[in-house]
């Protein structure tokens, strides 16, 4: 009687085990640095999340996970409770999702905003928001009055160095007299830094302000202050209707369905992906009004032709603060010089901290 | 005017089985609000605490990941548990064990590119004293200047972190890395021996048993242990008895800092392997949880760092699988703390209802 139940037993688990595998559904899982509610970079993420689920995938997120040795354990269970597609959404999460990447060759990896891809299984993909700070270089350089353009600046790595240089070649273009000063917060996301960093650039003179950081705390002291200011990831509008011109929105969900897309039909390969304008990967929120029609005119131009390729970000003649020559006159800048940039153009205030 | 009158009694009979079952009681209690809260939240409420608490170690991995974050947690509240019993208050474990850390990774650093088997332990040994060092801050300000040790610890903490967020953007950081802020990743020499193929767990857990087993020594065998239990439990006492209260606090706050700094070194040359600015997710605060559920004890500091550490890993599953937010975990470790001191309260203390009474004004 005891050896029939067990058999009986162990005959419905297998069965189960069975049935379990044949029913695994294609699902794909997210890992985000902060909270879904930041309203800046994981909130931008989650919203392309939303769009996979929308196109009928399955989708799991966990936020919040430090970039230290948890990252790894929770990229690790994703994997094993039947993720087929993993995006990593932090730079931090860079070695552990290579790490992961080697012991689940099944798997498909997408590492936001990093350089490895150990394994074939493993993608990169970012975008090129120097585009978007190239427009905003045009704005600030036309309702400036002081001159003074102040930049909330997070780390000093390349992605945050070509964002201040785009903006700033930009802004020269349209007034030789403008000066970027630079606050360094050391953080991508930290309300109160934010702001603090944000008033004392508007104590220096500053007139414009724009961040590289994820929060909403700059665009809410640019509005109380009656200064100007761009936001950032998503449009942060209704933070500070008065003070934003526009802001640089991050959108992922395009990418996001398409790779979910590819790897759900078997199509997926490893690429590297650094898309801009022209894809859409970096859009514009729409133009505050306060700048007037001609100046609108000019910029949605700007980016017409940024999207097309007829104009570049970087086009020479490019100098350093030295006055050093880096990109000829008539040439641009290639993508190997701009993922690697750690040098000032002309018109930076100040030194890149080492 | 009518008023409940209450009044509260200090009992004198705990016994010492009823005292330590009470953790457990309060680990059954936060089970219970757990449930309560899973069931409110839509969750079917066996199904989400299964979710929680046993699905992150029904495998091998599991198992062992259960260990590699119980492993920092139980070698800081160790020590821990000795200033506690002294009534020394250190809060700043935090800080001590990124100190512990930053010193540590500043000789794997050193020793980049160096193979051999002493290079490992001098970077073990160098991290606790860094520990050490840090943890002395305190110590000596209150032994000599009567300062609050709870505020400078604490502060300290800011330190710590303040330093490591200076030397891993600037001065130590990789330069292949494209000025992100971290340093290279340590030469093999330099980390941590992993145990089993494919798990994370690493050699680190042995030094954290050796450590419980010396700090049992310590605390139950030793005359030092001796003094520090009875300073804890009445400082005239200690006084009269004659014992050199400064030179104790120091030790105290130079175990404890050790501990600490084992901890950060034991982090950086195990799972992580490099320093950044995330080195620890509140470690050193979480111990102080750790501390107080394991009364203190040796042993009992081993079991509570186990629960503790599957309150972490259970809040991962319960998201991926139940997507309910990642803060639950913090929610079950405030849970279990709250439930953990009122029970004590009721414990040392007999609430008596008198009736009501009128107040005659």
């Amino acid at each position: 009687m005891y050896k029939y139940f067990l058999r009986y037993v162990i005959s419905v688990l297998f069965l189960l085990g069975i049935s379990g595998q044949a029913n695994a559904e294609f699902k794909v899982g997210f890992v985000y640095v902060g909270p879904t509610g930041d309203h800046g970079w994981t909130y931008q993420h989650d919203e392309g999340r939303k769009a996979v689920e929308a196109a009928g995938i399955k989708t799991t997120y966990v936020e919040s996970v430090p970039e230290g040795a948890d990252a790894e354990r929770v990229i690790r269970q994703l994997a094993q409770s039947g993720h087929d597609l993993i995006f990593t959404t932090s730079f931090g999460y860079m070695d552990p999702t290579n790490k992961v990447a080697k012991d689940f060759p099944n798997v498909k990896f997408e590492h936001a905003t990093g350089y490895k891809r150990e394994h074939s299984n493993v993608s990169t993909y970012s975008a090129r928001f120097y585009e978007g700070r190239t427009l905003l270089g045009h704005m600030a350089g036309k309702m400036t009055k002081t001159n003074v353009i102040g930049y909330i600046a997070s780390f000093p790595i390349p992605e945050v160095i070509r964002g201040i240089n785009a903006m700033t070649l930009a802004a020269q273009k349209v007034n030789p007299d403008i000066k970027t000063k630079i606050v360094w917060v050391f953080t991508w996301y930290d309300p109160g830094k934010e702001s603090e960093a944000a008033q004392a650039l508007i104590d220096q003179g500053a007139d414009i302000i724009m961040q590289h950081t994820d929060s909403t705390a700059p665009v809410q002291v640019a509005e109380k202050a009656g200064v100007w200011s761009f936001g950032q990831a998503s449009d942060m509008q209704r933070f500070a209707p008065k003070s934003i011109l526009t802001s640089i929105i991050d959108d992922w969900a395009p990418y996001y369905v398409e790779r979910s897309i590819a790897a759900r039909d078997g199509t997926w390969k490893q690429q590297d992906t650094w898309h801009g304008l022209k894809e859409g990967m970096v859009a514009m929120a729409p133009y505050n009004s306060a700048m007037g029609s001609d100046l609108i005119k000019e910029v949605e131009k700007l980016q017409k032709d940024l999207a097309s390729g007829k104009a570049h970000s970087f086009t020479g003649p490019i100098y350093d603060q030295k006055g050093n020559i880096l990109v000829a006159a008539g040439s641009v800048a290639d993508d190997g010089m701009l993922a690697g940039m750690n040098v000032y153009v002309k018109g930076v205030e100040g030194d890149i901290p080492q | 005017m009518e008023g409940l009158l209450i009044k509260v009694e200090k009992r004198n009979d705990v016994s010492t089985s009823i005292y330590f079952l009470t953790p457990v009681l309060a680990i059954f209690l936060t089970l219970i609000g757990g449930a309560i809260i899973f069931y409110v939240l839509g969750f079917n409420p066996i199904e989400a605490l299964k979710f929680f608490f046993v699905t992150p170690i029904s495998d091998l991995y599991g198992l062992s990941e259960l260990l590699v974050k119980a492993t920092p947690l139980c070698l800081i509240a160790i020590g821990l548990s000795f200033c506690f019993k002294s009534n020394n208050w250190n809060i700043g474990a935090e800080g001590q064990l990124i100190f512990g850390g930053i010193v540590g990774g500043g000789v794997a650093l050193l020793f980049y590119g160096h193979d051999g088997f002493y290079v490992l332990p001098i970077i073990i040994l160098s991290g606790a004293i860094g520990g050490m060092i840090f943890a002395m801050i305190p110590a000596i300000l209150k032994t000599y200047f009567n300062t609050n040790e709870i505020l400078v610890s604490l502060m300290l903490v800011y330190v710590a972190k303040l330093l490591l967020d200076y030397l891993v953007v600037g001065p130590w950081s990789n330069p292949e890395g494209f000025n992100f802020p971290e340093t290279r990743q340590f030469s093999e020499s330099a980390r941590m021996p992993i145990l089993f193929d494919g798990l994370r767990i690493h050699a680190g857990i042995f030094i954290t048993l050796a450590t419980v087993f010396l700090s049992w020594l310590i605390l139950y065998k030793t005359y030092l242990g001796f003094q520090i239990k009875v300073s804890g439990l009445s400082l005239k006492t200690a006084k009269y008895a004659g014992y050199k209260g400064k030179t104790m606090i120091i030790i105290v706050f130079i175990i404890s800092g050790a501990c600490a700094g084992l901890a950060g070194v034991g982090e950086i040359t195990g799972p992580i392997g490099q320093l950044h600015r995330n080195i620890s997710p509140d470690y050193g605060f979480t111990a102080i949880i750790v501390a107080f559920l394991g009364r203190l004890n040796p042993v009992g500091i081993i079991f509570a760092s186990l629960v503790v550490a599957l309150t972490y890993l259970g809040a991962e599953t319960a998201q991926i699988f139940l997507q309910v937010p990642k803060y639950t975990g913090q929610v079950f470790q405030g849970m279990i703390l709250f439930f953990l001191l009122g029970s004590d309260y009721l414990l040392f203390f007999k609430i008596k209802f008198l009736g009501l009474r009128k107040n005659e004004l």
